[in-house]
């Protein structure tokens, strides 16, 4: 390390940049191949969708069903968008 | 009993091959009687590293279909007495390797009395390296301190824990073991390259060795000789201390350190 890069302020060594970049994309790849999408998840959005439509309209694109997972914690999202009461 | 080692990485050119030849030597050199396979099925390579490429009549894929049984494939090694070789095929593709074709000749050498049996896996994460690991008790991943081969390495150590037998059949996992080739100690102290503990933190399975980065391993294949047999190099040694940590010995881990220039080549540096 010489003293001029010492005096303009270090760059981050690129195995440190390396490493990061890992850990990012592998924590990624690895929640992904413990089967991340449920095979129930089309079910669930199916059934949602016809109990709704017993009391209210709405088209099969208007619910998103999604699953994520962060270390232990799995949120299971549904979203309903209801159609303009007009 | 006869132990099953799958030499495997994912990605190519990281030091499998080098790897299984200089494995399996080490563990006949200790006396152990040991196969070496190429599951490499169309673009074998382990014949030439080991030096017995002219002497290939039969291969795997041939005993595989009943065209020659394995005394007539095994090749017996020229300078170590428990060592045979059992050569990929050259001309079929990897689609010759049927499961139950693998596990019968895999049962039939250790019915010959082999105790370690060593799969040299092809690249890639296709038929041939999965038949390579699906039979495997342990597992060296040959890993390079590079993004490219750490991340294919995290792939294959999760094909490990659930394509292989032991993983279908709820047996105790593939013992898995981190090999690091080609590691640079110069420029690991530089910041240019992956550290030990980097690659181990991000993989998390035990360490068996460090292989550094030689000009000996391309002069070995150029001759046709496993590495292990440069009597005098860094990478035979390591290779050894490899083997002996197998064995459950313990060896500290050597050639990790990054050595000081000489002052003459400092004062000469830029």
């Amino acid at each position: 390390m010489s003293l001029l890069s010492l005096l303009l302020g270090e760059k981050k060594k690129t195995a440190a940049v390396a490493k990061e970049r890992l850990q990012i994309i592998l924590a990624h790849e690895r929640a992904g191949r413990n089967a991340s999408e449920p095979d129930y998840l089309p079910a669930l959005q199916r059934e949602l969708l016809a109990v709704i439509g017993k009391y209210v309209s709405i088209h099969p694109d208007d619910i998103k069903v999604h699953l994520e997972r962060l270390d232990n914690l799995e949120v299971l999202e549904i979203k309903i968008e209801l159609p303009d009461a007009r | 009993m006869t132990k099953i080692v799958v030499v495997t990485s994912g990605k190519g050119g990281v030091g499998k091959t080098t790897t299984s030849a200089s494995f399996a030597t080490g563990l006949a050199l200790k006396g152990h009687k040991t196969v070496v396979i190429d599951f490499d099925v169309g673009l074998r390579n382990l014949d030439l590293i080991m030096g017995c490429e002219r002497r290939v009549v039969y291969d795997f894929v041939n005993v595989i279909q009943g065209e020659a049984n394995l005394n007539q494939a095994l090749i017996r090694d020229k300078q170590v007495d428990a060592l045979y070789i059992l050569a990929a095929s050259q001309t079929r593709d990897k689609e010759a390797l049927k499961q139950e074709g693998v596990e019968r000749v895999l049962n039939e050498l250790a019915g010959m009395g082999f105790e370690y049996i060593v799969c040299d896996s092809p690249a890639g994460i296709e038929t041939g390296a999965l038949m390579a690991m699906h039979y495997a008790d342990e597992a060296l991943v040959v890993t390079n301190p590079e993004v490219s081969s750490v991340r294919d390495s995290d792939r294959i150590l999760g094909l490990l824990s659930s394509r292989t037998r032991r993983a279908i059949e709820g047996r105790e996992p593939v013992k898995e073991h981190l090999l690091i080739t080609r590691y640079n100690p110069n420029r690991v102290q530089d910041g240019q390259m992956l550290s030990l503990q980097d690659i181990q933190d991000i993989l998390r399975i035990p360490l068996i060795g460090v292989i550094p980065e030689s000009e000996a391993v391309l002069q070995a294949s150029n001759q046709g000789v496993p590495a292990i047999h440069l009597q005098g190099t860094d990478v035979s040694e390591a290779y050894k201390d490899v083997v002996d940590r197998f064995l459950g010995q313990d060896r500290p881990l050597r050639f990790i350190e990054a050595q000081k220039p000489s002052l003459l080549k400092r004062l000469f540096a830029r």
